[in-house]
C-alpha cells in the first residue's frame, strides 16, 4: 500500500489539475519531437517532479514509469570511492549529485558524459535522445556547473537534461541561458482544496469543505504537505468532522512548543532546555535551516508589533551565519539566546 | 542595418540538413555567426582598424573587451578565416574558452606547444600572413597564474603567433598582459540596431509578434544580443504558431512582472507586519527567485520618485548586504522579510 501522494499523482498532463497554461505549453514542447534543456523551478509540493514525469511520459509513453534503482561507485582523483543511488529507465535517469557533497563534479562528468557518449541503439526509438533529470540542482557546487555547461552544449545530439530546483538563484548564469526556464508556481488554496476533494472522492470519503479549506491554509501552499495531512486525519479521525483538528507534522509541533517554551521563560535554564529540544530536532534529520525559518515564523507571529523588525532581522542573520559555518546547533543557539536577550528587556521595558 | 547580414544563407541551409537526417538536433540561432569581415557591421571603429591591420597583414597581440553578447567572439572568428580562409583555420587557430581546462599546467603544455610550432605550409594558394593565432576566450575568467604563465610565451614566440585575448571585464587581465596587446572595445549594441537585428531573424524564422514584445526582449536581455536571440528561440519553441507577446517573454527571461514589484514596493508604506509577510509570500509561492526579486525591486527604487536620495542609498546599501547573504546560500524567505522589514522601517 502506498502513500496517497504517490498513489494519486497523476501521471499525464491531461490530468494535471491546475496551471492548465504550463501544461498545455509542456504538451506541445513534448509533440514538436524535441526538447530543449529544460530548467523547472519552483517551490517545493507545488508539482515540479509531478510536471517533468508527465513530460518523459508524453514523449516516451508509459515505458518511463519501469523504474530501477541502481548503486553507482565513482572513484574520486583521490581514490575515494563514493557510491550515489540512480534511479533509471530505458529512456531516462535520475539523479541527485547533491546528495556526494563536494564530490558531485565527478557524478556530472562521469555519469553525465557516460550517457551522453552511448546514442540511441533502438533505431525504432521515438526519440534520439536520453533524458538526465537533475534534482536539487541549486545545491550543485558551482564546479559541477560550470562541467555541465560544456557538457550541455557537447553532447545536445544525444541527451537533454532538465534541471529541476527551487530557486534559480544558485543556478549560474551560462546554464540559465541554455535553458529554457519553466516556473511551477505553488498552487494556490483553492486549488489545492479541489485536489485534496479528488482525492477524497478516490478514496470514496466525505471531506467537508471546511476542513478541506483549514488543511489548505495550514500545508502553506505545499500540496504534498496538504494530502499527507488529509492522510493522517483520515487515521485519526474517521468520518470526518468540520471542526477536526488539521494534524500538523510532528516537528511542526515541535517547533511550536518550543516556540512557547521560549516566550513563556527567558533564563539558562529555560536555554538548556530548548537545546535539548533543538538537538532532537536535528537528530531526527529536519534541516536546521528548516528548524530557524519556522521557529522564526511561529516568534514573529507572537512577538509585540515592536519587535517583528528586529526578530526578523536576527533570523535572517543567524540563518545566513548557519549557512556559512560549520556546526548548525551554535547558530541555533546563538539566535534562541538572541531573541530571549531581545525579549526579556522588551519585557522589563514594558512592565518594569 | 543589421549586425549580421549573411549568416542566415548558412543558417537556412544548416536546418534544411538537419531535416534530411531525419535528426532532431535543433540548430541554435545564436551559431550563425558572421562568416567574414565584411559582414559585421557594427562596433564600425574597431572593425576598421582591423581592416587595416588585415590589409597591412601586421597584426598585434589583441585584447577584446566590453558586456556580453556584442560581437566579439563573432569579430575576432570573421577575422580569422578572412586571414586564413576555411581549411587553413583548423591548423592555424586554437580556441580556448572557459569551458575548456585552463589552467596553469594548460598553458605551460597546450598553448605553449602550439605557439611555438612552426607555422603550418600554405598550400591553398591564397595568401595569408605567415603567423598562427590562438583566441582566449572569457580570459578573465583565468586565474592570474595562469595568465602569469603566458606573459613570456607571447613574448618568446611573437614572431609566428598572436594571441587575442578576449573578456568582459579588462581590468581582471593582470597588468603586464593588457600592456602587450592593443586593446579594442566593444559598444553596447544601440536599442535600434539590436531591435532591427531581431526584427530581422523574426522575419526569416517566421515568427509574429505583437507590438512591445521586441522591446521586452531587448529589455529583458539588457543589451546582449546573444541573450536575446535565445530567447526568441526559446519562446519560439514553447509558443509555437502563435504570437509573441511581451508577457510571454517575461515568463521565459524569468522576468518579475512589473505589477508584482509594485505591490512588494507598496506594502513598505503600510508599515504593517502582516501586509508585508503577505506580500513576501505570495512573491514566495510564485516561485520568483530572490535574487530577480531584489534586482528589480533596485531597478524600480532608482526610478522611482517617492523616495529621497538618502532614502535611496539606504535602500541601495540594505540590497547590497541581502545580495551578499543570498549568495552564500542563506534562505530566501527569510533574507526577503528581513529586506522588506528593514525597509519599511526606512521607507516609512
Amino acid at each position: 500500500m502506498s502513500l496517497w501522494v504517490d498513489k494519486y499523482r497523476p501521471t499525464a498532463l491531461d490530468k494535471l489539475s491546475y496551471h492548465a497554461g504550463l501544461s498545455t505549453n509542456l504538451k506541445k514542447l513534448a509533440a514538436s519531437g524535441d526538447l530543449p534543456h529544460l530548467l523547472v523551478y519552483g517551490p517545493s509540493g507545488a508539482g515540479k517532479k509531478t510536471r517533468i514525469v508527465a513530460t518523459l511520459r508524453e514523449i516516451y509513453g508509459p515505458g518511463v514509469e519501469k523504474l530501477k534503482i541502481d548503486l553507482r561507485t565513482f572513484t574520486t582523483p583521490s581514490n575515494r570511492k563514493i557510491e550515489l543511488h540512480i534511479v533509471t529507465s530505458n529512456y531516462h535517469l535520475e539523479l541527485n549529485p547533491s546528495d556526494v557533497g563536494i564530490y558531485d563534479r565527478i557524478v556530472i562528468q562521469d555519469m553525465i558524459k557516460e550517457v551522453a557518449q552511448t546514442q540511441q541503439v533502438d533505431t525504432n526509438a521515438q526519440r534520439k535522445f536520453k533524458v538526465v533529470v537533475i534534482n536539487e540542482a541549486d545545491a550543485l557546487s558551482k564546479e559541477a556547473q560550470h562541467a555541465l555547461r560544456r557538457t550541455m552544449e557537447k553532447y545536445m545530439a544525444n541527451i537533454r537534461i532538465i534541471l529541476c530546483c527551487n530557486t534559480t538563484s544558485k543556478i549560474i548564469a551560462p546554464i540559465r541561458s541554455r535553458c529554457l526556464l519553466l516556473r511551477v508556481a505553488a498552487p494556490s488554496t483553492d486549488d489545492i482544496t479541489q485536489a485534496l476533494q479528488a482525492v477524497a472522492k478516490k478514496e470514496s470519503l466525505k471531506l467537508p469543505h471546511p476542513l478541506a479549506q483549514r488543511i489548505a491554509d495550514a500545508s502553506e501552499r505545499n500540496l504534498r504537505r496538504a494530502i499527507l495531512m488529509l492522510e493522517t486525519a483520515r487515521v485519526q479521525q474517521y468520518p470526518f468532522s468540520e471542526d477536526q483538528a488539521v494534524p500538523l507534522a510532528d516537528w511542526q509541533q515541535f517547533i511550536k512548543t518550543i516556540a512557547q517554551a521560549m516566550l513563556q521563560e527567558q533564563s539558562p535554564q529555560r536555554m538548556q532546555q530548548v537545546r535539548n529540544n533543538l538537538y532532537e530536532l536535528l537528530t531526527h534529520c529536519i534541516p536546521p535551516s528548516l528548524v530557524i525559518k519556522s521557529l522564526a515564523f511561529e516568534l514573529i507571529n507572537q512577538v509585540d508589533q515592536s519587535l517583528k523588525t528586529e526578530i526578523s532581522h536576527q533570523a535572517a542573520f543567524y540563518e545566513h551565519r548557519l549557512n556559512s559555518g560549520q556546526k548548525p546547533i551554535f547558530h541555533l543557539e546563538a539566535f534562541v539566546a538572541k531573541f530571549m536577550s531581545i525579549y526579556k528587556r522588551f519585557l522589563m521595558e514594558m512592565y518594569g | 542595418m543589421s549586425f549580421f547580414t549573411k549568416p542566415t544563407k548558412a543558417k537556412a541551409t544548416a536546418t534544411v540538413r538537419a531535416k534530411d537526417d531525419g535528426h532532431d538536433r535543433p540548430v541554435p540561432w545564436i551559431e550563425n555567426r558572421p562568416r567574414s569581415m565584411t559582414d559585421v557591421s557594427a562596433q564600425e571603429e574597431v572593425v576598421q582598424v582591423l581592416r587595416k591591420c588585415l590589409e597591412s597583414q601586421n597584426l598585434p597581440h589583441l585584447l577584446f573587451y566590453g558586456p556580453p553578447g556584442t560581437g566579439k567572439t563573432s569579430t575576432i572568428l570573421a577575422m580569422t578565416r578572412d586571414m586564413f580562409g576555411p581549411e587553413l583555420m583548423r591548423s592555424r587557430v586554437l580556441e580556448l574558452n572557459a569551458s575548456d581546462e585552463r589552467g596553469i599546467q594548460v598553458i605551460r603544455e597546450k598553448v605553449k606547444n602550439f605557439a611555438r610550432s612552426t607555422v603550418s605550409q600554405n598550400d591553398s594558394g591564397r595568401s595569408c600572413p605567415p603567423y598562427k593565432i590562438i583566441i582566449l576566450d572569457e580570459a578573465d575568467s583565468m586565474t592570474s597564474d595562469a595568465q602569469a604563465a603566458l606573459r613570456r610565451t607571447m613574448e618568446n614566440y611573437s614572431k609566428i603567433t598572436r594571441f587575442c585575448l578576449i573578456c568582459n571585464y579588462v581590468s581582471r587581465i593582470i597588468e603586464p598582459l593588457a600592456s602587450r596587446c592593443a586593446k579594442f572595445r566593444f559598444k553596447p549594441l544601440p536599442v535600434e540596431q539590436s531591435k532591427a537585428k531581431l526584427a530581422y531573424i523574426c522575419g526569416q524564422e517566421g515568427i509574429t509578434h505583437e507590438a512591445g514584445a521586441l522591446d521586452q526582449v531587448i529589455d529583458a536581455s539588457e543589451g546582449d544580443l546573444r541573450r536575446a536571440t535565445m530567447f526568441l528561440q526559446s519562446a519560439h519553441r514553447l509558443y509555437t504558431n502563435q504570437a509573441l507577446t511581451a508577457p510571454a517573454i517575461q515568463e521565459i527571461a524569468g522576468v518579475i512582472p512589473a505589477q508584482r514589484i509594485a505591490e512588494l514596493t507598496s506594502a513598505w508604506q503600510s508599515k504593517s507586519y502582516e501586509a508585508i509577510r503577505t506580500a513576501v509570500d505570495q512573491a514566495v509561492w510564485a516561485g520568483f527567485s530572490a535574487h530577480q526579486i531584489i534586482s528589480q525591486v533596485h531597478d524600480a527604487v532608482i526610478d522611482g520618485a517617492q523616495w529621497t536620495s538618502l532614502q535611496k542609498a539606504q535602500l541601495a546599501q540594505l540590497m547590497g548586504a541581502v545580495d551578499k547573504c543570498l549568495s552564500d546560500g542563506a534562505d530566501e524567505h527569510l533574507q526577503l522579510l528581513n529586506f522588506m522589514m528593514q525597509a519599511s522601517k526606512l521607507v516609512a
